[in-house]
């Protein structure tokens, strides 16, 4: 328990990792699972930045010549949450551009709906 | 010699090259530069599999000369060279199976898209089967779903954005998994190159400390990879996606992409966490007892199905089963039988697609099971390969799922008696229900049609292309069937390059 008081930001992060997770799979709408996503991505961002973060340190950038590594904070995993962010935003893009072709097909965000349709259009 | 150890970086470098490449091109000469880009790669692989057979040890590639733990590394041993050269001949036939079926399933000016996608998916692939180093491996995850998500919703038809949209969903969900399995794992150990990692979980299992994040990360990782390849409770995505999509995607995502997370489970295995840290956590049982839930639910599934590629993407949810039980049984031998079993399932399960779309073709596009009755004496090429790849998935001799499903059996003997006897008995069950809707179709296709002839039969001589890579198809089945024993001796070689 004290650990997790401690340790309050990583905690934070799993909490909305579930939420997103959840969000993701159990929302009907489309966009709403879009944002589930984009939810759990940033908490493993925060989760990530949480573990790099040193107190009383600061931005790993060289400024007044100290070199000390007693300085800076880790900058590795500042590093793979740009690149998460990269891949996060594609992917973003890409359901959000699934989720246009849809709506113009079925006027409709609910993806439930548009399966029990596409039952129908089989079942003719 | 050295020259050659460049070889998997340019591999990767050409595919994703020519991805780009693509873009710019007319229709006509991305097709060909697709099929030459995958012939050279091919070669690539072939060359310095030979090389890596003759050095008879694996080697470490620096990225860009920074030496580890900082730089970035490929890696690459005779398996993976191998691994390499197989997709690409599965890849290969895949595509030019089903590139006159493309034309007919997919809008004009999207034919040119078409093979950007397969580009990059087969750099993402490559990419997957050399890293070394966890980070890479998870953005060319990404790349492969992005790349496979395209494949799928190619056709623009609702029945193909919808699969398209599930798979994305349940696809990022894993991917979200795995990443968050691999940063607890850097917060444990400070490392993201392979070797690294493996020494710091040792010395962590050594000094018993962090078991229990250790052990969530183990979880988060096996059940991120299973997730996207399809393991038996997380399958709901699969069959519309491989049964709506045009049919080099689904030969291609059936074969290649499942299998390419497989073969990174396995990577993580043996070289991330370890094989005995990792058989050691509870984590198999469960990988083991999935895997015998999805043998049988996957085949009760297909046979209720009456859509013959319905049918046959159902069966991949029963083979993904057979290959996760071999890595849950926790021995060297059966991950050997896995990996076998990844080569046998990916060579029969693509000419099966080829194969369906053949026949369905033949039965005036209709892929309902009741009007493919006699389809095989009126495209007497397609209805062959069906059966070959018919036979080899119930495991009869000569085939390569006889010798899968024999190298898994005697896997099992070798294992404790509580996970033998579910392992042996749920082998048999599922041989017979394979038997059960893979005959059955068989026997219907080469059921003679009474009375009026509905369909025209479609001659040997105008199949063409077409004709001649079933063929191949079928050969390469029978040379995995017949000449198994240097294939399994090539895996466990490349197993112990591993460790």
């Amino acid at each position: 328990m004290g650990n997790l008081l401690v340790n309050y930001g990583e905690a934070v992060a799993m909490i909305l990792f579930a939420i997103g997770a959840a969000n993701l799979l159990l929302h009907k709408n489309l966009i709403k699972k879009i944002i589930g996503l984009n939810i759990m991505d940033c908490a493993v961002y925060l989760f990530l930045a949480e573990k790099g973060y040193i107190t009383g340190r600061g931005v790993p950038i060289v400024v007044d010549g100290v070199q000390s590594v007693e300085a800076y904070i880790n900058p590795i995993p500042s590093g793979l949450v740009l690149t998460g962010i990269v891949v996060s935003v594609s992917v973003s893009a890409l359901m959000l551009a699934l989720t246009v072709r849809l709506y113009k097909k079925y006027h409709t965000l609910d993806l439930d709906e548009i399966s029990m349709r596409l039952k129908k259009e089989e079942g003719m | 010699m050295d020259f050659l150890k460049n070889l998997p970086f340019f591999s990767i470098m050409i595919s994703m090259f020519s991805a780009i490449i693509t873009s710019i091109l007319p229709k006509k000469a991305a097709k060909w530069l697709n099929t030459v880009v995958i012939v050279v790669i091919g070669i690539l692989s072939a060359i310095l599999l030979v090389y890596l057979f003759g050095t008879g040890e694996s080697y470490t590639f620096m990225m860009g000369h920074f030496p580890a733990p900082w730089g970035n590394e490929i890696r690459a041993g005779v398996l993976e060279a191998g691994m390499a050269l197989f997709f690409c001949i599965i890849m290969l036939l895949s595509v030019i199976g089903g590139s006159k079926k493309l034309e007919a399933d997919v809008a004009e000016e999207k034919q040119g898209l078409y093979f950007i996608l397969m580009d990059l998916l087969l750099s993402s692939l490559l990419a997957l089967i050399y890293t070394n180093d966890l980070f890479t491996a998870y953005v060319f995850v990404e790349i492969n779903t992005i790349a496979a998500c395209g494949l799928i919703m190619i056709r623009q038809t609702g029945h193909a954005i919808e699969a398209a949209v599930r798979y994305m969903i349940m696809s990022l969900l894993g991917s979200g998994l795995l990443l968050l399995g691999l940063c607890v794992l850097y917060d444990l150990t400070g490392h993201l190159l392979m070797s690294n990692i493996k020494e710091q979980v040792a010395v962590l299992v050594a000094n018993n400390q962090y078991q229990i994040p250790l052990l969530c990360c183990i979880v988060m990782m096996s059940i991120g990879l299973s997730i996207k390849s399809a393991l038996f409770p997380f399958h709901a995505w699969l069959p519309n996606a491989y049964g709506y999509s045009t049919v080099s995607s689904s030969a291609v995502l059936s074969s290649l992409v499942s299998k390419g997370y497989i073969f990174l489970l396995i990577k993580i295995i043996y070289r991330v966490i370890g094989f005995d840290v990792f058989k050691n956590s509870r984590i198999i049982d469960i990988l083991f007892v999935f895997g015998l839930m999805g043998m049988i639910f996957g085949s009760l599934s297909a046979i209720r199905q009456k859509d013959v590629k319905r049918m046959v993407a159902f069966s991949s949810v029963a083979q993904i089963g057979y290959i996760y039980m071999g890595i849950g049984m926790g021995t060297n031998f059966a991950i050997a039988a896995s990996v076998f079993h990844i080569l046998s399932h990916a060579a029969t399960k693509s000419l099966l697609f080829i194969a369906s779309e053949g026949l369905c073709d033949a039965s005036g596009e209709s892929r309902r099971m009741e009007d493919l009755t006699g389809a095989a004496y009126r495209n007497k090429i397609a209805g062959a390969a069906f059966l070959v790849g018919s036979l080899s998935m119930v495991g009869v001799p000569l085939f390569p799922g006889f010798i899968s499903k024999l190298l898994f059996a005697q896997s099992a003997l070798q294992i404790e008696f509580t996970k033998m006897l579910p392992a042996l008995i749920v082998l048999g069950i599922s041989t017979i229900l394979n038997a059960v809707y893979f005959m059955k179709a068989s026997i219907r296709i080469y059921t003679p049609v009474e009375g009026e002839k509905r369909f025209p039969v479609v001659p040997v001589k105008k199949q063409g292309i077409y004709g001649v890579v079933l063929v191949v198809f079928i050969l390469l089945n029978l040379y995995l069937g017949t000449f198994s024993q240097p294939i399994t001796d090539w895996i466990l070689q490349g197993l112990g390059m591993f460790a």
